[in-house]
C-alpha cells in the first residue's frame, strides 16, 4: 500500500481527473460568480464536446485531426452555450431555481438527443500517434511507474486553458468588463458596459472549455450519452468548495476533490469514497460556508 | 376559498369511490401514484412555501421505502432464515441493526422517524451555516448520488441493485389479492388526506405564515428576530417525514424498492409533477403527480424515447412560461386582474404580514 510508485501512480491520477474535473467547473463557476445561475445542463456542454471531437476526428485526416477535434469541440460547445443563454437562461434571470430546473430540463432532452443521433453505446476519439505511449521508469525509487501521455497531455491542457482564461480575465477589455459585471452588476451597466452581452460570453467561454473537456475525456473513456452525467456531481461540488466565480478557489477545490476521491478509492471502494466526499463537504461548509476564496463583501444577500 | 373546499372535497370522493368504477389494472397505477402525490405535498411545503430546493427527496423516501422493505423482508422468512440476497453474498448471520426490524412497531415508526431524523440534522447542518438556495439544492442532489450507489454497492445489506423484494405478509395479512390491493388504496387515500390537512393546516399557522415569509425575504425576517434557521430545518424535517410515509407507501404498491427508485433522476421526477402542478398549490401538486405520471405511463410503454424528449420539454416550459403550474391555469378565470400589482410587490406582502404581526405583538 505505501509503495512510492503505486502511491504516485494515484496522485498522478488524480490530478489527471482533477484537470478534466477543473475544466468542466470552470465554466460552472464562472457563470456562478457572475449570473448566480447553476446550468444543469453545463455536463451536456462536455457530452456534446466529445461528440464533436469524434465527428471531427472521424472527418478530417492526416496531423491535422487531433487539433481540429479541440478546436471544434470548444467553438461548437460555446455556439450551443450562447444558444442555450439566449433562449432560455436569459430569460429567468433573478431566478436562480427555476434556471436550474429549465437548464435541467434540457440537459435531458440533449441526452436523449445525444442517444438518438449517436446510440446509447460509447464511442472514442482515436489519440493522435505522438499521444501513444508513456513514460515509464525503471530505475530508483519510482521504479514501475507508467505515465501515459495522454493523461499528461490533459494536465498539460488543463494548464494552458487555465492560464489563458486567468490572462483573459486580467489583461483583456472583456476580462475587465466581466470583473466589473461581477463586482457590481448594476453600477457596470450603468458605465455603460452591455451587461447582457457580457453575460453571454462568460456563458459561451464557460462551455466552449466544458466542450473541451469532454474532447479531452474522448481520449481516455467512451463518450456516452450520460457522460455528462457522471461528472457533473463532481463538478457542482467543486463549486462549492472552490467559491462564487473564482478562478483560484476553483483550481484548488478540483485539486482536491480529485486526489480526495483518488487517495480515498485506494482504500475503499468508489462508493464509499462518493459518500465519504460529501460528508467531507457539508463538513467544510461548517467552517467555509463561503468557500474556499470568498469575495468579501458587506452586501447582504438574499441566498 | 370555499369553492376551492367543495372542488377538494369532490376530487376526494372521487378517489375513495375508484375501486368501484376503475379497472384493476388502471387502479393499482392510480393507487402507486397516489401514494407519490404524498412526496409532492411535502414538496410544496418545503419548495413552494419554504423556498428551499430539494433535489434529493428521493432519499428521504428511499429511506421510508427500505425501513418498511427490511420489515417485509423479515417477516416473509421462516425463523432463523436469512434474506436470500444475504445468502447469495456469504453473509452467515443477520445483523443487529437489520434484526431489530423484525418488530412491526419499530418498522412502522421507522418509516417517518428515520427520514425525519435524517432530513432534520442535514438541514441544520447546512442552514445554520447560512448556506441555502442554488448550494443546497446541488448538495441535495450529490446526497442522492451517494445515496443510490451505496446502497448498489451494499449487496450483503441493501439487495444491491435489485434492492429488496419478494414479499408474502404484512401485520399477518397476505400482500397477494384484490383484497390486498383495495384496502391499501384506501389506506393510501387515507394517508394522502391526512397528509394534505397536515400540510393545510401548517400553512394557516403561524410557522407556515413565517415560513412563507423567510421565502421571500429571509433577511428582513431574521431582522425581526425570528430564527429563520429553526423554521426551514423544521420545515425539511417534516417534508422528510412525509416523503418517508410515500416511500413506503409506494413500495407497497410495486412489491419492490431498488436503488434505480431514489436516485437523482426520480428525485428531480418528484420536483417535475410539483413544478406541472403548481408548487405553491396542493390540490394542483396532487393532480399534477397524476397526470405526469399517467402519461409517463403512456408515453413511455408506446414511444419509450419520446419519454425524455417531452419531461425535458415540460420542465423548461413550466418553469419558464406557467411558474404557478396547472393550479394557476385552473384560477385564472376567477382572478381579478390588477395591473398596478406587479410580482415584485406581491412577494413582499407575505413578509409584511409577519413584520406587522411582530409589531403587533409588540405593542400588545
Amino acid at each position: 500500500m505505501w509503495h512510492i510508485p503505486i502511491m504516485t501512480g494515484q496522485v498522478f491520477n488524480g490530478v489527471s481527473v482533477a484537470s478534466i474535473l477543473l475544466l468542466t467547473a470552470l465554466g460552472l463557476a464562472l457563470s456562478f460568480g457572475q449570473m448566480n445561475v447553476i446550468n444543469m445542463a453545463h455536463g451536456e456542454m462536455l457530452m456534446s464536446g466529445g461528440y464533436l471531437a469524434y465527428l471531427a476526428d472521424k472527418f478530417v485526416h492526416g496531423p491535422a485531426a487531433f487539433p481540429c477535434a479541440l478546436l471544434v469541440a470548444f467553438v461548437g460547445a460555446s455556439v450551443l452555450g450562447a444558444l442555450l443563454e439566449v433562449s432560455v437562461i436569459r430569460w429567468l434571470y433573478g431566478r436562480p431555481l427555476d434556471t436550474l430546473l429549465a437548464t435541467w430540463g434540457i440537459s435531458l432532452i440533449l441526452q436523449q438527443g445525444a442517444r438518438s443521433l449517436f446510440g446509447a453505446i460509447g464511442v472514442e476519439v482515436v489519440a493522435p500517434h505522438w499521444l501513444n505511449g508513456s513514460i515509464n521508469f525503471t530505475h530508483g525509487w519510482f521504479a514501475g511507474l507508467s505515465l501515459p501521455y495522454i493523461r499528461i497531455f490533459i494536465i498539460l491542457l488543463a494548464v494552458v486553458v487555465l492560464g489563458g482564461l486567468a490572462l483573459f480575465i486580467a489583461r483583456t477589455r472583456w476580462g475587465q468588463w466581466l470583473r466589473a459585471v461581477h463586482q457590481d452588476r448594476e453600477m457596470a451597466g450603468a458605465l455603460g458596459i452591455n451587461t447582457k452581452r457580457v453575460d453571454l460570453i462568460v456563458f459561451a467561454l464557460g462551455s466552449g472549455v466544458a466542450g473541451l473537456a469532454g474532447a479531452a475525456l474522448a481520449l481516455i473513456a467512451p463518450v456516452t450519452p450520460t457522460v455528462g452525467q457522471s461528472y457533473i456531481v463532481y463538478a457542482f461540488l467543486v463549486v462549492i468548495v472552490g467559491g462564487l466565480g473564482s478562478l483560484l478557489g476553483t483550481t484548488i477545490a478540483a485539486l482536491l476533490v480529485g486526489l480526495l476521491s483518488a487517495g480515498a478509492q485506494m482504500f475503499t471502494s468508489v462508493s464509499f469514497s462518493d459518500v465519504l466526499l460529501l460528508v467531507l463537504v457539508v463538513i467544510f461548509i461548517q467552517f467555509r460556508p463561503r468557500g474556499l476564496v470568498a469575495t468579501h463583501s458587506r452586501m447582504l444577500k438574499e441566498a | 376559498m370555499r369553492l376551492k373546499s367543495v372542488i377538494d372535497g369532490l376530487i376526494l370522493i372521487a378517489l375513495a369511490l375508484a375501486p368501484f368504477y376503475l379497472s384493476a389494472y388502471h387502479l393499482s397505477l392510480l393507487g402507486r401514484f397516489l401514494a407519490l402525490a404524498i412526496v409532492s405535498l411535502s414538496l410544496v411545503l418545503i419548495w413552494g412555501w419554504g423556498g428551499i430546493l430539494s433535489l434529493g427527496q428521493g432519499v428521504f423516501w428511499g429511506l421510508g421505502g427500505y425501513a418498511l422493505a427490511m420489515h417485509l423482508k423479515l417477516a416473509s422468512l421462516a425463523p432463523g432464515d436469512l434474506p436470500d440476497f444475504m445468502m447469495w453474498s456469504g453473509l452467515d448471520h443477520l445483523p443487529k441493526w437489520w434484526a431489530v426490524f423484525h418488530s412491526p412497531a419499530l418498522a412502522l415508526t421507522s418509516v417517518v422517524v428515520l427520514p425525519m431524523a435524517a432530513a432534520g440534522a442535514l438541514g441544520w447542518l447546512i442552514f445554520h451555516r447560512r448556506v441555502g438556495g442554488v448550494y443546497f439544492a446541488l448538495i441535495t442532489q450529490a446526497l442522492a448520488l451517494a445515496f443510490s450507489t451505496l446502497l448498489i454497492s451494499q449487496q450483503p445489506y441493501t439487495g444491491g441493485f435489485n434492492g429488496l423484494t419478494d414479499f408474502s405478509t404484512i401485520l399477518g395479512y397476505s400482500v397477494n389479492g384484490p383484497n390486498f390491493e383495495r384496502g391499501l388504496y384506501w389506506v393510501t387515500v387515507g394517508a394522502l388526506t391526512g397528509s394534505f390537512l397536515l400540510c393545510q393546516w401548517l400553512r394557516q399557522t403561524n410557522f407556515g405564515r413565517v415560513l412563507v415569509a423567510i421565502r421571500d425575504g429571509e433577511n428582513r425576517v431574521r431582522f425581526l428576530g425570528y430564527n429563520a434557521m429553526a423554521y426551514k430545518t423544521i420545515a425539511f424535517a417534516v417534508g422528510g417525514a412525509l416523503a418517508g410515509i410515500s416511500g413506503a407507501l409506494y413500495m407497497l404498491h410495486v412489491g419492490v424498492i431498488s436503488p434505480a427508485m431514489v436516485g437523482v433522476v426520480p428525485s428531480i421526477e418528484m420536483v417535475v409533477a410539483v413544478a406541472v402542478g403548481g408548487r405553491e398549490s396542493l390540490t394542483g401538486v396532487i393532480l399534477g403527480t397524476l397526470l405526469v405520471n399517467f402519461c409517463k405511463d403512456w408515453i413511455s410503454s408506446a414511444m419509450p424515447d419520446l419519454w425524455l424528449f417531452v419531461m425535458g420539454a415540460l420542465f423548461v416550459l413550466v418553469v419558464t412560461a406557467m411558474r404557478g403550474g396547472l393550479a394557476d391555469l385552473a384560477e385564472f378565470p376567477f382572478r381579478k386582474i390588477n395591473l398596478r400589482q406587479s410580482r415584485k410587490t406581491k412577494r413582499h406582502d407575505s413578509v409584511i404580514a409577519v413584520e406587522k404581526e411582530a409589531e403587533a405583538s409588540k405593542a400588545g
